[in-house]
């Protein structure tokens, strides 16, 4: 039997449909390099993105997240050794990251922030501002973030910021229409 | 539009974005539009080469029209009419 014009129209209609709704304008990103120009990237592409009127959700995970540690913070009480020496040696919050190459124990970054600063480039802080006026979610892996030993009280105050697992992730990468890994 | 007819546009509100890098210059467009109606021209200077190809994306999605660009020593000046 052959299919008339029709039935193929319909079929063709319903399969526009999926296609015009299941992907919206949204950028998933995972985040889990704590490098400070990784990070910088993230965070341009995903202002960058809210400016452009699209739906942000940034998933921090793994090495990333020591990057949304206060910085100024005694560590949380009732940790264990590993979690302890975790808490000492990754760096806390934006401030500490450090450069991917060059980084030449921390001239080599001071001298990207100057150049930075002369070619008006926000810093990550600015830009971490800047994510939060525009509605940008951040979410925290929280198995990654025990597996670190980080407490919820030693994470930075974020307007947005919820903790949540791969399932939330994938739920948000499937409706989106651009996904990142950085 | 050629550069003379940019030059003798009447723009509703110009943003300077000159002090900011990428994307500085999207978000202060950004913000102006908010601020101007329908089929107002919104014009915006900036330093940054980028931005020259950036806002015309930008405006593309937004249903903006993108006018033109005029080169100036150094920056430049973007035109772009509010959809």
């Amino acid at each position: 039997m052959f299919e008339t014009i029709e039935q193929r129209l319909e079929k063709l209609e319903k399969k526009v449909d999926v296609l015009e709704y299941s992907r919206k304008d949204q950028l998933t990103m995972v985040v889990m390099s704590d490098d400070l120009d990784k990070m910088l990237a993230a965070f341009i592409i995903a202002v960058g993105a809210a400016a452009m009127d699209t739906k942000v959700k940034m998933f921090f995970t793994f090495w990333a997240i020591s990057a949304l540690r206060k910085e100024h913070m005694k560590q949380a009480k009732g940790k264990d050794v590993t979690a302890r020496m975790f808490g000492t040696m990754l760096p806390k919050g934006l401030g500490q990251l450090k450069l991917s190459k060059m980084n030449m124990q921390g001239i080599g970054k001071y001298m990207i922030k100057g150049i930075m600063k002369h070619n008006n480039v926000s810093s990550l802080d600015e830009l971490l501002a800047v994510a939060g006026e525009l509605g940008i979610d951040i979410d925290i892996c929280t198995m990654s973030m025990d597996l670190m030993g980080f407490k919820k009280e030693e994470m930075i105050d974020y307007p947005n910021l919820g903790y949540a697992g791969v399932a939330t992730f994938l739920a948000d990468a499937g409706e989106s229409s651009m996904q990142l890994f950085i | 539009m050629t550069t003379e007819e940019l030059k003798s546009l009447k723009v509703n509100k110009s943003v300077d974005a000159r002090g900011t890098s990428c994307p500085g210059p999207l978000l202060a467009a950004k913000k102006a539009m908010g601020e101007i109606k329908s089929g107002d021209i919104l014009e915006v200077l900036s330093a940054d080469e980028g931005t020259k190809k950036d806002i015309p994306k930008w405006a593309t999605k937004k249903k903006h029209e993108y006018l033109g660009t005029v080169e100036e020593s150094g920056y430049f000046k973007i035109y772009v009419k509010k959809g």
